[in-house]
């Protein structure tokens, strides 16, 4: 029996709202590995105690700031409170920050665009590329 | 020959600190006083303009946060008022303005107030009336700023008459000024609250 590779999830969440969203999926089988409703209620979930975090840990990598039967959920925490957030089961804390912060370079180039505004949809084709082909590299 | 067209994206640029990053004051003055005037012209009154020239800085305040922060490689966040205060004044007024804010201080009569002095805020070198008008994209930007780290607060720009034994800043060619601007920055209570919660 093959061991279930259980979906990576990245979300991107603003101050109310996620801006960004991309699943990761080891084997191409549309099974029961897809990314559920469930996998969005666990992140959705986490987001209080990122809030209890955010004021009282200085560092921008949260590492995991939930754990949810086998699935975690780690988080990165920019300057202006914009949530990085990744749904897994058992990555190593090294890798994760590594996409972290490439994730965290690709979205200040981003937001250095005087057309974007802050917390706004992401909607730059460019940018949902390179974070495919980071995620590809770093989660899976 | 096949002409080779390269186009860089904006995720392919380099945003540590370069020395292009440097504008000229006139460059900037021209555009700005566009911006006043544009304004200006569809307004009734000096508040409104203070108030569209300080949502003009808010954008730029959460931006400038953003930039900073990665720039300085330090991954942390400013959690206390006092940190937040010490960053706009040193480092994003040295990013902005080429040059330090000129003081810090907290108010002795509100617990809520601090002050962040310039002697000669950009945006009014060329201003002779209503200086502090000018200086409300300023505020803005330390409104974004703080709104961005995520401090509630109020930020306005005044004018204050210089005291004896300060040096009188000018630019060449210019009258010597005779105020300085501050910018009073008032923190809602709730986050004066978590401030002192986290002294403990």
């Amino acid at each position: 029996m093959n061991k279930q590779e259980s979906p990576l999830l990245f979300l991107i969440v603003g101050r109310n709202e996620p801006l960004y969203s991309s699943e990761f999926i080891s084997n191409q089988k549309p099974t029961s590995d897809s990314i559920t409703r469930q996998h969005y209620f666990v992140m959705h979930s986490a987001l209080d105690l990122v809030d209890k975090f955010a004021f009282t840990y200085p560092q921008m990598y949260l590492k995991t700031v939930d754990k949810v039967n086998h699935q975690m959920v780690s988080v990165f925490l920019t300057a202006s409170h914009v949530k990085f957030m990744v749904l897994h089961s058992g990555k190593g804390d090294d890798v994760l920050k590594q996409f972290f912060m490439e994730v965290y370079e690709l979205y200040v180039k981003l937001s250095m665009n005087p057309f974007y505004q802050f917390d706004t949809h992401i909607t730059s084709k460019d940018f949902d590329d390179r974070v495919r082909v980071l995620g590809m590299r770093y989660l899976l | 020959m096949s002409r080779s067209t390269k186009e860089t994206s904006i995720l392919d640029r380099n945003i540590l600190k370069q020395r292009s990053d440097q504008v000229s004051l006139s460059a900037f003055s021209y555009i700005y006083s566009e911006l006043v005037q544009y304004h200006q012209s569809r307004v009734s009154n000096i508040s409104e303009l203070e108030e569209k020239l300080a949502s003009a800085g808010y954008g730029v305040g959460f931006k400038v946060l953003e930039l900073l922060a990665y720039r300085s490689r330090e991954n942390k966040r400013e959690t206390r008022i006092m940190s937040i205060l010490q960053f706009i004044s040193s480092i994003a007024w040295k990013a902005l303005f080429g040059k330090a804010a000129d003081s810090l201080e907290r108010s002795i009569d509100h617990a809520d107030e601090y002050m962040i002095f310039d002697y000669n805020p950009v945006t009014s070198i060329y201003v002779s009336a209503h200086q502090s008008a000018a200086d409300a994209y300023i505020s803005g930007v330390i409104a974004g700023i703080l709104e961005g780290a995520g401090f509630t607060a109020t930020v306005s720009a005044h004018a204050v008459q210089l005291e004896e034994g300060e040096s009188r800043r000018s630019s060449i060619g210019l009258p010597v000024k005779k105020d300085k601007a501050v910018f009073l920055v008032k923190f809602s209570p709730q986050i004066l609250e978590r401030d002192t919660t986290l002294e403990r």
